[in-house]
């Protein structure tokens, strides 16, 4: 590894111009620190309309945090964010999902005593209509889990068959999977997948593969973060490389190789 | 290891032959009462009246059926409250204190001073909300951890009690609507008090709320995970406020049937009533770990208590017995709540 390279301006980015389209996700000169661990040391970001964009770097690189900031989990110290190109504040992960963000955490976020419907309208429940559900708040059960198995299909998701199970006696690629059916059926903008198969099995591996695929085409852009090199370049079209708090690289998954990306990713080869 | 997977991609496999093991398949009767935590207490509590009825004749009889339930109400509403907020994974050490300040109140306005007493108990009713909204505050706003907090206002609420009712108790006249609660209302040889019917009616009205609303839904999940459950977009300080609040308030209503049930308000009312409700909540099948359990379960286990101690008492056994057999109880219920968790993985 080059002792040189922490030092190094590294603001050259080999990417593709887009100039006629306008990004839907856009962050320009992220900072966040952590009392006197600098997080982000200004970050951009830039997510395009039906794309998958993978964002990888090494532990500590600041994946996660600015995975964070874009999805209202923690605030940035400054730096701006924009959706749809006007500028957005998030304070709480409820303002990011009513802006129309959804992200699919690691932990998933479900609640394993619910079942699988439950999980899915969790914190945004359908009640009944007339004075039932307005006077009484009565849940429209039903309801949300004709939605919830309208979802589960759309998706193609094959491993959830019965939507009243409850979470807990779910494997874990099935337990992704509501996580990422959640997302899908309320994500109007923007779905982030933070490494979506890092607890899972091969196989189960996979079926988010195809999951994530499914996602992307029904034209929301994804934002992917994975340590799953295999993964991300067989999903992404652009790969955003994190590194030192800093981007410091888009790849092209199509015209450079994966020893490229871990090159660059781990410092070994500047750009 | 990464070159070992490059060459066989994972998303090539089929999706829909999902291979993975569906759940280890554990004890049936584990599975059974992990999908139906009340379950376990409704059996301890037939098989008890059961053989209390075999040891005493007297037991199942209407009278003394009455008889338990009336004297099961207020630990029952107090361990209705105390069960929402264990749901969300919290404890309340306060309920006796609060109960002990708010009946006070109820009576030193409309007994001592004279004020009307519809308003008196809406009065009374404020306290109780106010002791809700103070325990719910330390909670959420100062982050101090459950057991702590309502501990430091367990001796709060005792002392302004002590203070505000000067060591007296006050006996309302018999016309009193403070007494209303203790109004029998006879179907036969069966006689039970409003304060019983109001018991019931709050569990409905509780059991309604937490497993047909969203608000339930929320309880759960905050219980069952807190952060899952503000990343799934639950207002997580929010809740915890409207639980303490609501729990506060049927502590309100439980001091209420407390006066109707002994036909005075006084501050030396039992001081295990903190302990009485809490074991309640736990006999009941509530997992003291949060996100698992009915308030039916809890209705269960604070007539387990009271069967226990009836049933024991009718059959000439002393009184530390009935003790001994409720702290094995407890014991019994928390070591299977464990044993029952360890389905989940």
């Amino acid at each position: 590894m080059n002792a040189t390279t922490d030092d190094n301006e590294l603001t050259t980015v080999h990417s593709e111009p887009q100039p006629d389209r306008e990004p839907v996700l856009s962050a320009t000169g992220l900072v966040k620190s952590y009392g006197r661990v600098e997080a982000l040391r200004g970050v951009d970001f830039e997510l395009y309309p039906g794309e998958v964009l993978a964002v990888i770097g090494d532990n500590g690189a600041g994946k996660s945090t600015l995975i964070k900031c874009l999805s209202g989990a923690a605030s940035p110290d400054s730096g701006t964010l924009r959706l749809d190109g006007r500028e957005v504040h998030f304070r709480d992960p409820l303002q990011a999902r009513q802006a129309g963000i959804e992200t699919v955490y690691q932990t998933l976020a479900v609640t394993p005593a619910l079942d699988i419907a439950s999980n899915l309208f969790l914190g945004r429940e359908i009640r009944k209509k007339g004075p039932l559900g307005t006077v009484f708040r009565l849940l429209d059960t039903a309801g949300m889990r004709r939605v919830a198995r309208e979802e589960v299909q759309q998706l193609g998701i094959t491993t959830l068959q019965d939507i009243t199970q409850t979470v807990e006696t779910l494997s874990g690629g099935q337990r992704q999977a509501v996580a990422v059916a959640r997302a899908a059926a309320f994500g109007s903008k923007v779905v982030i997948l933070d490494e979506p198969t890092a607890a899972l099995g091969v196989r189960e591996s996979g079926q988010v593969a195809q999951l994530i695929r499914r996602l992307r085409d029904t034209g929301l852009p994804v934002v992917l973060i994975s340590h799953d090199m295999p993964l991300v370049f067989e999903l992404a079209d652009r790969v955003h490389v994190q590194r030192l708090g800093r981007r410091v690289a888009i790849i092209n998954p199509s015209t450079s190789t994966m020893e490229d990306a871990v090159a660059i990713m781990t410092g070994a080869r500047s750009v | 290891m990464m070159a070992d997977r490059t060459g066989v991609s994972a998303a090539d496999l089929p999706p829909g032959t999902d291979e993975t093991p569906r759940r280890r398949r554990g004890n049936p009767v584990q599975e059974l009462l992990h999908a139906h935590p009340s379950l376990g207490p409704l059996v301890v509590l037939v098989l008890a009246a059961i053989v209390f009825d075999l040891i005493n004749g007297r037991f199942l009889n209407p009278t003394n059926l009455s008889i338990m339930l009336q004297q099961v109400a207020v630990i029952g509403l107090l361990a209705l409250g105390q069960t929402i907020i264990i749901l969300t994974a919290g404890i309340d050490l306060s309920v006796g204190a609060a109960m002990i300040l708010v009946q006070m109140v109820m009576a030193e306005l409309a007994v001592s001073n004279g004020i009307p007493v519809i308003l008196a108990l809406v009065l009374g009713l404020l306290v109780a909300l106010l002791t809700g909204l103070i325990n719910g505050v330390l909670v959420t706003r100062f982050g101090v951890p459950p057991f702590i907090g309502t501990l430091g206002t367990l001796g709060v609420f005792t002392a302004v009690g002590l203070k505000y009712a000067n060591g007296q108790t006050i006996t309302p006249p018999t016309s009193s609507l403070l007494l209303w609660t203790g109004k029998f209302i006879n179907f036969g040889s069966f006689h039970i008090t409003v304060g019983v019917l109001l018991m019931i009616v709050l569990y409905l009205v509780v059991g309604y709320a937490l497993g047909r609303t969203a608000w339930g839904r929320h309880v759960y999940s905050v219980g069952d995970d807190a952060e899952s459950a503000r990343l799934a977009g639950i207002r997580t300080g929010r809740l915890l406020v409207s639980v303490y609040l609501v729990a506060g308030l049927v502590y309100g209503i439980a001091s209420w049937v407390q006066i109707g049930r002994v036909g005075d308000a006084s501050t030396d009312i039992s001081s295990t009533l903190n302990l009485d409700s809490i074991t309640a909540v736990v006999i009941g099948g509530v997992s003291l770990f949060g996100g698992r359990g009915l308030v039916l379960g809890t209705l269960f286990g604070a007539l387990i208590v009271q069967v226990f101690q009836n049933g024991l008492a009718l059959a000439g056994v002393q009184d530390l017995y009935q003790q001994l057999a409720e702290g094995l109880l407890v014991i019994a219920a928390v070591s299977l709540d464990r044993w029952i968790r360890k389905v989940r993985r």
